[in-house]
Formats: C-alpha cells, sequence, structure tokens
C-alpha cells in the first residue's frame, strides 16, 4: 500500500466516524461538530484528489460560514432531546425511502466504469492549474447555468429577509448614522456673559 | 544548502522531505511565539509611553524579561475546568483557537523563495484557514457553561462573521487586479507599472491604486482580531473578560497566544498584498526579508496606536460599520477596480 492509499484510507475512516456520529450523538452541539469534522475531512480527500479549488472552497463555504451559522442556531436552541427521540418510528419509513434513494443515485454514478458508461474524464492541459480551468469553465461554457444559480441564491437571500422582517421597531432607538455625524455646534451653545459688576 | 540535504537523506533516509518540512515549520513557528511574547512586552511599553507612565521595567534590564516571567507564571497556574462545562470541549477550543492561526503560516511568503509552501490558490488557503479561527471562540464560550463566556462569544463572532466579509471582498479586488491567487505572484506584480519604471515602486504598490479598499482591509483585520477600539468580546462593566472568562493558567494563555498571532499574522497579510511585502520602496535598495519585517512592525504599532488612543465602539455601531459602510464601499470599489480594468486606462497590464 503506498502512501497515498494510507492517506486516502485514513481520511476515509475518519469521515465515516464522523458521518456516523452526526446522526448517532445525542448532543446536537456534538453532532454540528462531528459534520464540521465531515466536511474537513471531504476537503482532505479531494485536496489528494488534485481538486485543491473544491477542497478549499468546501472549507472556505461550508466549514468556515455556513457551519458557524449552525452551530450558532443549534447551541441558541433550548432541544429537549427526549421529544426529538418521540416521533423516531413515524418518521423511519420516509427516511428510510430517502435513504434508499440516495444510495441508488450514487450506486449509478459511481457504477459507471461497471456499467460500461464512458465517464468523461477530466482533461486538464498541463501547466494550467485546477483552479484557473474551473473559473475559465464556469464563466464561458457555463455562464447561464452559473449566473442563473446566483440569481437563485440572491433570490434566497432576499426572500429569507422579507420572511423575517417583523416591520419597523416601534421601541425608542439611537440611530448610530445621526449620531455619527453630530458636530459639536449642534449640541453645545457657548454663551458670552458679560461680567457683572457690582 | 545541498550537503545539508545530503547529510539529511543520509541520516533519515526516505523520510528526509517530511523532516526538513518539519524543522521548517519549527523554524517559522518558534520565532512567531517569540514575536509574539514581545509584541506582548511592546504593546505594554508603548501604551505606557501613551499614557505618561513607563511600562514594565522590573523584571531584567528595562523589562525585557517581563514575558519570560508572564509566560513562566501563566505555566505553573492551574487550569480549573468549571464544573457544568462540556470537558472535551472547553480543552479543544483553545487549540482551535490558536491552529488557524499558526497553520495560516505555511502558505506566507518572505521572500519570493523562502516560503513553505508555494501553492497556486494560497490567498483561498489563507481565507478558508483564518475563517475556521471562529471556531475556538463560539465553542468555548458555550463549553464553558457560563452566561457571560456565551454572551462574549456570541458577539465576538457574530463580529468576526460580519468583517469576514469585507475582507474578502477586499482581497477579491487585490486578486483582481494580481490577476492570480498565489502570494508571491501579487507581490511580484506590485514591482511593476510606472512609477516602479522611475524607481519609486513604493508608488506602484496596491495601496495607492486600492486606496479604499487598504482602509477596509486594515479596519477589518483590526475587528476581525477583536482588539481595540472593536474589543467588544471584553467589557468588564457588563460581560467581564468575554469568551475566556473561565479559563485559567495555560489554557488562558493560548487564547492570548491565538489573539497576539492573528494580529502578527493580519499584519503580514497587509504588507503582502497591499504594501509590497519583501519589495524595496525604491529601487537603488535591495529587497529583502527585512522590508517586510519593518512593514510589519509598522502595522503592528499601528495596532497598538489604535489600542491607546481610540475609544471603544458600541456593539451596534461595530455592525452598522462593518454592513452598512464597508460591505458598499466594497461592493461600489469592486465595480470601479473591474470597469477600471477593462477600460484604455488600465495600469494592471
Amino acid at each position: 500500500m503506498d502512501f497515498q492509499t494510507a492517506v486516502f484510507y485514513f481520511l476515509s475512516a475518519i469521515l465515516v466516524f464522523a458521518s456516523l456520529r452526526v446522526i448517532t450523538a445525542r448532543n446536537p452541539v456534538h453532532a454540528a461538530l462531528h459534520l464540521i469534522l465531515a466536511f474537513f475531512t471531504c476537503g482532505g480527500i479531494w485536496a489528494l484528489l488534485q481538486a485543491e479549488f473544491l477542497a478549499i472552497a468546501i472549507i472556505l463555504v461550508y466549514v468556515g460560514a455556513v457551519m458557524v451559522l449552525f452551530l450558532f442556531v443549534v447551541m441558541m436552541l433550548d432541544i429537549n432531546i427526549d421529544r426529538i427521540r418521540e416521533g423516531f418510528w413515524n418518521y423511519l419509513p420516509l427516511g428510510a425511502l430517502l435513504g434508499l434513494l440516495m444510495v441508488m443515485e450514487m450506486g449509478l454514478v459511481l457504477g459507471s466504469k461497471y456499467f460500461q458508461v464512458p465517464a468523461a474524464e477530466a482533461m486538464v492541459p498541463a501547466g494550467v492549474s485546477n483552479t484557473k480551468a474551473i473559473g475559465a469553465l464556469m464563466f464561458s461554457d457555463y455562464v447561464y447555468p452559473f449566473e442563473l444559480a446566483s440569481l437563485i441564491l440572491l433570490v434566497g437571500m432576499i426572500a429569507a429577509i422579507v420572511l423575517t422582517y417583523r416591520g419597523p421597531k416601534k421601541s425608542k432607538y439611537t440611530n448610530p448614522n445621526q449620531q455619527v455625524f453630530v458636530k459639536a455646534k449642534d449640541r453645545v451653545r457657548v454663551l458670552q456673559m458679560p461680567v457683572e459688576k457690582d | 544548502m545541498d550537503a545539508l540535504m545530503n547529510f539529511g537523506t543520509g541520516i533519515f533516509g526516505g523520510a528526509w522531505p517530511a523532516v526538513w518540512t518539519l524543522i521548517k515549520i519549527v523554524l517559522i513557528v518558534a520565532p512567531m511565539m517569540l514575536g509574539v511574547a514581545y509584541l506582548t512586552y511592546f504593546e505594554r511599553k508603548v501604551i505606557g509611553y501613551m499614557q505618561v507612565r513607563i511600562g514594565p521595567n522590573r523584571v531584567g534590564p528595562w523589562g525585557l524579561i517581563q514575558p519570560i516571567a508572564d509566560g513562566l507564571k501563566l505555566l505553573m497556574k492551574e487550569i480549573i475546568v468549571p464544573s457544568g462545562a462540556n470537558k472535551g470541549i472547553f480543552i479543544i477550543a483553545p487549540m482551535l483557537a490558536i491552529a488557524p492561526a499558526l497553520a495560516a503560516w505555511a502558505v506566507v511568503p518572505f521572500t519570493d523563495s523562502l516560503v513553505l509552501a508555494n501553492i497556486d490558490a494560497s490567498l483561498l488557503y489563507i481565507m478558508a484557514i483564518t475563517s475556521m479561527g471562529v471556531y475556538g471562540i463560539i465553542l468555548s464560550g458555550w463549553a464553558s457553561n457560563s452566561k457571560y463566556a456565551f454572551l462574549g462569544a456570541m458577539r465576538s463572532a457574530a463580529q468576526m462573521v460580519s468583517y469576514e466579509i469585507s475582507m474578502g471582498f477586499s482581497l477579491i479586488c487585490v486578486l483582481m487586479v494580481s490577476n492570480s491567487l498565489n502570494l508571491v505572484e501579487i507581490v511580484n506584480v506590485q514591482n511593476q507599472g510606472r512609477f516602479a519604471g522611475w524607481g519609486l515602486s513604493f508608488l506602484s504598490w496596491n495601496w495607492l491604486p486600492l486606496f479604499p479598499m487598504f482602509l477596509v482591509y486594515l479596519i477589518s483585520g483590526v475587528a476581525e482580531t477583536n482588539r481595540a477600539p472593536f474589543d467588544v468580546a471584553e467589557g468588564e462593566s457588563e460581560i467581564v473578560a468575554g469568551f475566556h472568562v473561565e479559563y485559567s493558567g495555560m489554557a488562558f494563555a493560548v487564547f492570548f497566544l491565538a489573539e497576539y498571532a492573528n494580529m502578527i499574522l493580519v499584519s503580514a497579510l497587509t504588507s503582502i498584498m497591499f504594501l509590497g511585502g519583501w519589495l524595496s520602496p525604491v529601487s537603488f535598495l535591495p529587497d529583502g526579508i527585512l522590508w517586510l519585517f519593518a512593514k510589519m512592525s509598522a502595522i503592528l504599532f499601528l495596532f497598538l496606536w489604535f489600542r491607546a488612543t481610540f475609544p471603544r465602539y458600541r456593539y451596534d455601531q461595530l455592525m452598522r460599520l462593518g454592513w452598512k459602510v464597508f460591505v458598499p464601499i466594497c461592493l461600489i470599489w469592486l465595480v470601479v477596480v473591474g470597469v477600471w480594468m477593462m477600460s484604455p486606462l488600465n495600469i494592471w497590464k
């Protein structure tokens, strides 16, 4: 077994363990932490496959941003673990169906070699970095799907704000914008008083 | 150098590249830890003189051994784990805080050949690794099982996440004009241009054409490291010491080290992205690592100067600055730089 294979098995073992802990951990914060570990390890495996851009992107986006907010929410929630476990058997058929579907999809993708489907080999000419190749493809061949995806994300972002906006605040609050632009002469008046003489 | 390589291969055989990399890591981390220790000394001295005091002057000549004494004191102290704390996470949190601050140095170039890993996407790597620093803070606050720590962690995490956005945008401007994600390349590009041709290369550095981004990056860097005037994580009157209030001894010291290591990292990155890294400001002086250290020291001095002179921001003012001032400035300047690069006035060809 060469070094690369050893690293692959090491990372895969961590990934499988972390993923299992995500669904078995009793404490939701521990589950979220194991999900972070899973994403990080996934990035490691992608780096091993020489997809360094994707590896860094998953760490930047999922570990650095998405999971931070996720962890925020999970920490703030007052979760009663027993009540979560209550509905387990009711949800099991639906969950099992979804799980089966995902296993089938993965099998189709990974089994392409077995079913003799000619897999599209990534052709990157020598001397062009992976990052550059992805960028060039994204903004030439796939520019419309890419722009469409970003548009959908923008709509999602605005929708989230609209859904959680509860109208203007009725309470008294200070406006930092006004505070910053305050000048001393707006607030302080210097009076000239003639000196009183007896 | 070749003799050293042959000697190493002779002793360690095939494992020599790994050992050599470890030696290089030690050569980067050890001076940095020393730098962190003396940065605390420097800070106390600078703030002391700015407040017309003397600062530490008892331990050793001019108080020079003070940081060592402080370190020893913290090392000897007991680490107390609060009774309701989540023990595993409580212990891991300080490590998670300092690990990104150290890991980021793997791609930071000191000169065009002196860099541990000269990878293509080093800027992306830096952004990814530094974005993970927030976990140490959130987890320490949560695991301490203390309201003060939790509130402090929430504050500083929200602050770091917000300022990361404007930091990222200013770095996008840098990578647009450099046409590269490689830090070595980013510095080399700053050595080209009309002013560099006249021998005044400091006017060709990114700080001048990207001046608003330089300011945004520098100020966001101060906020990102939770330093004054953005140190809302720490508020003696409201939440005591913030997220590390329950930590003592070496566990506390590790948070302290992480904060100062992050300061040094931000100053190094600012020097590399905007101030030409190891390039000399005028062409008749040679380039070299000393220039990088000089620029870093100047920025670190700025950090201390800010702390000594500026009043603190209130929390809502801080959020307003991040979201309502910096993000719009960044978005506008991004478009300006894009149009500039497409126009005939493009200076970055």
